[in-house]
């Protein structure tokens, strides 16, 4: 099943407004999901007997840079009975004084989302709506800040020890 | 403190007491590096496994958006150090591929970089099976593992220069051919290992002790596996011929004859701890095989010639143009895989790069299969995960 295949049978299933875009520029062509229906997508992606995505391959949150003030998480999927790869994008604007941005969790459809959640939690700072155990994953519970923020600053102190490096 | 963080600290609050609350790790020696396992125990019983993990945690993600992709290499020996060749490969591929030169490598570049690869994986699973032997109570397969494995490590110095960390395959190329009478001593090593390998086999792997506490425990259910991400022996263990060396046929590996050994439940259930230490035994024959096929071209017809320089296909500058790229590749322990946002044309530093660590998401499944067994099976089944910590905190 070609990704021409794939985008077809979802806007069947949901409509052409689950569609937000595509990337189709290199190797790997990535469809740009709406948000709030990633769940569904999924769900439909893995279950529907042409696809099969049952495997998880990675999920990498990502913080767009403080000028296109958007955050957004990718999928890879992976089918293992008809050996298809698909890219799936989410993102939104999101200003980051205002807390963390919120997207929904779909460790509902595949497991192994719960701990890579965590990790894009704990070192990007995206929250996950109905993740059942939403920690810190790598870093302390009482780490201040998200790592892999693009406007992170370095902490000098933890606990008022002097990080020297 | 969010509420999944203070919803924690009243589970762990209750459970001691009712229950028992047990920290194993993170300097407990079954847990193969710092790994703390939080246990809520009935008695004996695990009624529950809470992971903790972040100890080793060297902020690579972070490293490899501030340096460039040539750079970042020797970081990613570091990753999976017990099969640092096998990092540096899938990170290697990926760059090639996205800069489109993986076409170009040079035959006897490839064949190098397999060899080199599948040594590593043997030495790996050497470590894998020896100190799962510890595990279970067996000093004697540990101590011959890692005899068998210095020799790997020996060869691999004598190519790189490095005992572990070797930053040995570079993009577009290697860091130097392989030093002559390389091949020759991998013969020796080769018909020396083979009857090492029976021996092995008679010791531990028909041990009634060993399978008395490997069968059985632990099971792994094929639909469970996939369901929690687990790849490599983790997945093959439960039946499924999943091996990316096939599937996606990366590098020579088309080229190449060797078979994808499946758990099939010999002594017990299918996807048991005796079904996953069984394949990585017979992982390591397949190994064999390979490395024999690899030194067959490499001393016949992709013969190492004066004027054979690994270097010459090294691009000036590493800057592919604006693009994602997901590269997977079967690793010692499962899929690794590398993502890469390149966002800048002129740029040699990703905008953003993620590793899918083989080893993070078979360990996810600890807790869903160490539910409601004892805790000496627990240390079994820890032990058949063979994860490796700086893998799974990065």
């Amino acid at each position: 099943m070609s990704f021409e295949d794939i985008k077809l049978l979802l806007v069947e299933k949901f409509g052409a407004d689950i569609i937000v875009g595509e990337e189709t520029g290199g190797l790997q062509p990535a469809l740009l999901i709406d948000p709030d229906r990633i769940v569904d997508v999924c769900l439909e992606l893995r279950n529907n007997s042409k696809t099969y995505f049952d495997f998880l391959s990675c999920l990498t949150g990502v913080d767009y840079g403080v000028e296109a003030n958007s955050f957004g998480v990718v999928y890879h999927l992976a089918s293992i009975p008809y050996k298809l790869q698909l890219t799936l994008k989410i993102s939104k604007e999101h200003d980051r004084a205002n807390g963390e941005p919120v997207f929904k969790s779909i460790t509902s459809v595949y497991r192994t989302a719960d701990w890579h959640e965590r990790e894009a939690y704990d070192l990007v700072g995206i929250f996950f709506e109905g993740h059942p155990d939403l920690r810190r994953i790598l870093l302390p519970d009482d780490w201040e800040g998200y790592p892999l923020r693009k406007d992170y600053k370095t902490a000098e102190y933890y606990k008022g020890i002097k990080i020297d490096f | 403190m969010t509420d999944a963080l203070q919803a924690y600290n009243n589970k762990i609050a209750a459970a001691s007491v009712e229950d028992m609350v047990l920290n194993m790790g993170p300097q407990h020696p079954s847990t193969h590096g710092v790994l703390r396992l939080e246990l809520i125990t009935d008695g004996e019983i695990v009624k529950e496994v809470i992971p903790h993990m972040g100890y080793l945690h060297r902020c690579f993600e972070k490293h490899a958006e501030n340096l460039t992709y040539q750079q970042t290499i020797p970081f990613t020996d570091r990753l999976d150090y017990l099969a640092s060749m096998n990092n540096s490969h899938a990170w290697v591929m990926g760059v090639e591929r996205m800069l489109g030169i993986d076409k170009d490598i040079p035959k006897r570049v490839e064949y190098i970089r397999v060899l080199v690869c599948e040594m590593n994986r043997i030495a790996s699973h050497l470590i894998a099976v020896g100190t799962y032997g510890i595990d279970i109570g067996a000093f004697t397969p540990f101590l011959w593992c890692f005899k068998d494995r210095e020799h790997i490590m020996g060869m691999l110095e004598w190519a790189s220069g490095s005992r572990m960390l070797y930053n040995y395959i570079w993009v577009g190329g290697l860091f130097y051919d392989l030093p002559v009478g390389f091949e020759e001593r991998c013969r020796e090593f080769i018909n020396y290992f083979k009857p090492k390998m029976v021996e092995l086999n008679q010791l531990l792997t028909d041990n009634q002790i060993f399978i008395s506490r490997t069968a059985n425990v632990g099971v792994l259910p094929r639909d469970v596996a996939i369901n929690y991400g687990c790849s490599g022996p983790m997945l093959r263990g439960s039946g499924l011929k999943w091996d990316l060396r096939r599937i996606d046929g990366y590098s020579v590996y088309p080229e190449l004859d060797f078979e994808i050994p499946v758990g099939t439940g010999l002594m017990g259930t299918v996807g048991d701890c005796w079904d996953r230490y069984k394949v990585r035994i017979d992982e390591i024959e397949q190994s064999v095989k390979i490395m024999e096929q690899c030194l067959d071209r490499l001393q016949n017809e992709l013969k190492r010639t004066v004027d054979f320089d690994p270097r010459a296909k090294l691009p000036r500058k590493l800057t592919p143009k604006p693009q994602d790229y997901y590269v997977r590749c079967e690793g010692a322990k499962g899929e690794l895989g590398f993502y890469f946002m390149h966002t800048d044309t002129r740029s040699e530093i990703p905008f953003r790069a993620k590793v899918r660590a083989p080893s993070f998401n078979n360990l996810s499944v600890l807790p869903e299969i160490a539910k409601g067994v004892m805790i000496a099976d627990l240390i079994a089944i820890v032990g058949s995960i063979d994860f490796v910590l700086g893998e799974v905190d990065r």
